[in-house]
């Protein structure tokens, strides 16, 4: 097992390296001179310009500047925010959390409905049931996030009020980050009213973020769970007098969820991609909605680290869902 | 009273092309501690009809008999509940691929630990002690370690072991083996079977043998049924089928096993495929490959005669007297098959 | 000459197409799907016919017109106008043909250059291999908008840089089917046998190998083409896209988010068209993945 882990962990090397690479290349590829573009349109004097150079390393060879760029990563330093001057680290870890959180919401609802209704359309194919939870799961599969998110705004918080319509928690709340996950936070704190806040403002971007994964779960697990009852160890479970709760939901799901896990885990990069657009609609301050803002206002250095730092964040989940499907499946732990 | 008795056993499946008959009017009386053997090629749908008895037919088969009864007990009657006590309980069965016939999610204790569970009970101890115990029973070497196996650490032989003592671990009394040494190395085979027969003779459980192999229904069984194409073709104790089969399939299959093949250069064969959905013959389904064959084979489906103790379904069943009966007379306009020379084609000698 | 009715012969491409057509059609989604789509591609064909204005002109005197079936619509503005004034139904029609184009060529751009890479990997494997996948895992580790917003900005905003992005972002899942498909497939014996009666390198890669992994290819083109769609609106619903005042539809969405609450018509149309021209193409691609393989099970 141990041997399983290491061999996944080298193989995440050279792949990590191209996405330094990657990084790297992506202010030196803008079109421009880059201290130029990073001064901005103010312009800068000619003096300035030979200091920054100097300074940001651009006068050494483009391979001492990457070693640089990979030193300084290590070291956890990716340069400073143009906008703020504050070190792009402490921008990415200031919001992280928000997303973070919203996330998890966002997969907690995509797997909590979205197992049982695919075991359910399982277990009931062929019929109605069967039919209504994959048309559903199809229509989720096929919306574009960014107008589900806005046509669910207009119904729930305009029309009704239900909802809020932006923002973590209500203003008239000021709770002291410790965690980061406003939820915990306030819980922390002991803060109720703050704490049901917070939940309020999580669940329409919530639903919004984990519409695609729900669809995708769903299906997945009913295909899993289709490919599995046809399997020959499912006839002897039923030969040998079991009930049929016990096939489906100890023998049968328990083989299904293999795949399903894996499925489950590549969820994360959908759901950093979504994320971009929840946040954007929903103004829910994290690194989605940071990266858009840092794209449109050409603040390159919180581009470049954004992008290796989610790019990182990735490989990790993608790592550990590896070594969780090495887990769950016996014929690798054993 | 017969222990399994089963009576115009009908399985129709639901395909994109219609009901397709699987298995059709069916007789099968085992009783207690019989060797049957149901004997066939692929598609006779042996399999088949001992599925539907134990009911692991998937949703599109139709299951129809005129009577299905274990041990006095209505089969087609009772509950859902009622019917999982019996199955695994009292009959149960073992299957063709042992390999993948085993969860591979969990051990092979947990596996004959919950078959226990569910029909004997008794503490964690007993029941722990009694896979022990089977497992030694059906020769699985250090069973203390291999109990603590996955299924994909065993061997072929050795998980069709694990699945026979599964099988037998609530002591049924009556145990269907669906071609159980198909899968294994002509070495395993042996050893299989041999155990089979002998956890028949230890535990008096009825034992039926389904099987493609001649060779194998010589050696295990006391009777045996010939299935063709879904029909029960022929049905006799295995010394007369041996001796004086009645069917012109069944002696077809016996002058295909090589101890019969005397001094000729090439073994005979079966011309032609068993007839699969789509090219059902008319008549008797036996007939484009059947030596005999007539106009009235190819028009005409045969039923078996009733005081036919072999159940031959034939319209000229061959004419070795099975067990002192006179040849049945076929119906209406068939002139009588008893005597040569006869309107039936010639015996030829085996086909080239 | 051969009379129409004659079936075709097995074997021969004739019977493959109606014995494919047979299975695709037994799915009622998968032919709701395709006539769907036929019926837009059509409507985006002769735009200029089927629309009722002209996309661009603004009514100055009919602004956030509400749809025929309010009490303040019209009948010359079917369903409604924008915040210029402009007729969104027209806007939408003519928003088919950018957003079908675009979505087909980045496909094409992504199938070609996906297949290309992949036939060299699972051909050659060793280093031509690993590199190939090295270099795609690297893509795969970007969140796919992401990657296109950089791209974006990168090549700066505008038509061409959005195709090349997406079709970026494809490229993987390209690249991984034709490579398991060409491994799977290179051992056959027809492959052998090709290679024995000394065929070169391309052309077992083309002629032979090729032809024999299309299906997981053509399925995994609808599934690309259907996220194209959802990509090319995104980018255009942020900005970055295609740019104004060319109506494509996530721009749409984009100009029409501020009247969220007083003209709802100017947010609902736009996405619900997305909504279900890409609903449509994957009910499409699941009938089609049912009809090409035979292993998959019918659901």
């Amino acid at each position: 097992m141990f041997k399983f882990f290491l061999v996944k962990l080298s193989q995440l090397v050279p792949t990590f390296i191209g996405v330094t690479i990657v990084a790297f290349s992506f202010i030196r590829l803008l079109p421009g001179d880059p201290i130029l573009l990073m001064a901005g349109e103010r312009g800068i004097s000619a003096e300035r310009y030979a200091q920054l150079k100097s300074q940001m390393g651009f006068d050494r060879s483009l391979i001492l500047q990457y070693f640089d760029f990979l030193k300084g990563l290590l070291h956890g330093d990716l340069g400073n925010s143009l906008v703020t001057h504050a070190p792009v680290m402490d921008e990415f870890m200031s919001r992280f959390p928000a997303t973070l959180e919203l996330s998890l919401f966002a997969l907690a609802f995509a797997v909590i409905i979205g197992l049982p209704a695919g075991v359910l359309a399982a277990v009931k194919r062929g019929k109605t049931l069967d039919h209504s939870i994959m048309g559903i799961s199809l229509t989720g599969y096929s919306m574009p996030i960014f107008w589900w998110g806005l046509l669910l705004i207009m119904l729930f918080s305009s029309i009704l009020g239900w909802t809020p319509v932006s923002g973590r928690i209500s203003f008239l709340y000021f709770i002291e980050p410790v965690t980061g996950f406003m939820t915990i936070d306030s819980l922390i704190a002991g803060d109720w009213g703050a704490f049901l806040s917070s939940l309020h403002h999580l669940i329409l971007p919530g639903i919004v973020l984990g519409t695609i994964p729900l669809a995708v779960i769903a299906r997945q697990t009913r295909s899993s769970m289709l490919e599995v009852l046809g399997e020959d160890y499912v006839r002897t479970a039923r030969a040998k007098g079991l009930s049929n709760y016990r096939v489906i939901m100890v023998h049968t799901l328990r083989n299904a969820l293999i795949s399903v896990v894996t499925v489950i885990g590549l969820q994360v990069g959908l759901l950093l991609a979504g994320a971009i657009l929840t946040e954007t609609i929903f103004s829910w301050p994290g690194i989605g909605k940071w990266m858009i803002d840092a794209i449109s206002r050409r603040d390159y250095p919180s581009v470049q680290g954004g992008l290796v730092l989610i790019a990182f964040i990735v490989m990790i989940v993608n790592l550990l869902v590896d070594l969780a499907y090495g887990v769950i499946n016996p014929r690798i732990s054993h | 009273m017969a222990l399994l008795d089963i009576e115009g056993l009908s399985v129709r499946f639901k395909t994109s092309s219609g009901l397709f008959a699987a298995v059709e009017d069916v007789d099968i009386n085992v009783d207690r501690g019989e060797v049957w053997s149901i004997v066939g090629e692929s598609g006779s749908g042996k399999s088949v009809s001992m599925l539907a008895v134990m009911g692991l037919l998937p949703w599109t088969a139709q299951v129809t008999a005129d009577r299905m009864t274990f041990d006095g007990q209505d089969l087609q009657q009772m509950n859902s509940r009622q019917r999982r006590r019996i199955i695994g309980g009292e009959m149960s069965m073992i299957f063709q691929e042992p390999m993948s016939s085993l969860n591979p999610c969990f051990t092979v204790g947990t596996q004959i630990d919950e078959m226990i569970k569910q029909h004997l009970g008794g503490s964690r101890k007993e029941r722990h002690e009694r896979a022990l115990d089977l497992l030694a029973q059906v020769g699985i070497p250090d069973p203390a370690q291999r109990i603590k196996a996955y299924p994909h650490q065993l061997s072929g032989g050795m998980s069709q072991r694990v699945m026979i003592a599964m099988a037998i671990s609530c002591n049924p009394r009556l145990l269907i083996a669906d071609e159980p040494t198909t899968a294994l190395d002509v070495t395993i085979q042996a050893q299989i079977l041999e155990l089979l027969l002998k956890l028949q003779e230890d535990t008096g459980m009825a034992l039926i043998l389904i099987t493609h192999d001649m060779g194998v229904v010589a050696e295990t069984a006391k009777h045996v049924v010939v299935q063709y194409a879904g029909r029960q073709v022929e049905k006799q104790d295995v010394k007369s089928l041996f001796a004086h089969p009645r069917h012109p399939y069944t002696e077809a299959l016996l002058s295909a096993l090589p101890e019969r093949a005397g001094d000729q250069d090439r073994l005979p064969t079966i011309p032609g495929v068993v007839p699969g959905e789509h090219d059902r013959p008319s008549g008797c389904l036996f007939n484009p490959r059947c030596q005999y064959a007539t106009e009235l084979c190819r028009e005409v489906e045969p039923v078996a005669a009733p005081d036919d103790p072999a159940s031959t379904l034939c319209h000229y069943p061959l004419d070795h007297p099975a067990a002192g009966t006179p040849p049945s007379a076929a119906p209406s306009q068939d002139p009588p098959p008893s005597d040569p020379p006869s309107p039936n084609p010639p015996r030829p000698e085996v086909r080239p | 000459m051969t009379a129409i009715s004659t079936p075709a012969a097995p074997g021969t491409f004739r019977y493959q197409l109606a014995s494919f057509w047979s299975d695709f059609s037994a799915s009622r989604g998968a032919l709701v799907g395709l006539l769907f789509i036929v019926f837009i591609l059509l409507v985006a064909l002769f735009a200029p016919w089927v629309a009722p204005h002209d996309p661009a002109m603004q009514d100055r005197s009919a602004l956030l017109v509400p749809p025929v079936w309010h009490a303040e619509g019209s009948w010359s503005y079917l369903l409604g106008t924008d915040a210029v004034g402009r007729d969104i139904l027209s806007r939408l029609i003519y928003g088919a043909r950018y957003s079908l184009s675009i979505s087909a060529m980045v496909v094409v751009l992504s199938m070609g250059v996906g297949i290309f890479l992949g036939l060299l990997a699972g051909y050659f494997r060793g280093w031509v291999e690993t590199v190939i996948t090295r270099v795609m895992d690297v893509v795969l580790a970007f969140p796919s908008l992401l990657l296109a917003l950089g791209l974006v900005a990168i090549l700066s905003p505008g038509l061409t840089s959005a195709m090349i992005a997406i079709a970026m972002v494809q490229l993987p899942y390209f690249v991984r089917l034709t490579r398991a498909a060409v491994i799977g497939e290179k051992d056959r014996e027809y492959v052998i046998a090709s290679r024995l009666s000394g065929a070169g390198h391309l052309r077992l890669m083309f002629n032979t190998l090729l032809p024999n992994c299309m299906a997981p290819l053509i399925v995994q083109a609808t599934l690309s083409f259907s996220t194209a769609i959802l990509d090319i609106a995104a980018l255009g619903f942020l900005g970055m896209g295609v740019q104004p005042p060319t109506p494509e539809w996530g721009a749409m969405l984009a100009n029409a988010r501020e009247f969220m609450g007083s003209a709802y018509w100017a947010v609902t149309f736009p996405g619900l068209i997305i909504l279900l021209t890409v609903l449509m193409i994957n009910l499409m691609g699941d009938g089609l993945r049912d009809a090409l393989d035979p292993k998959m099970k019918r659901s």
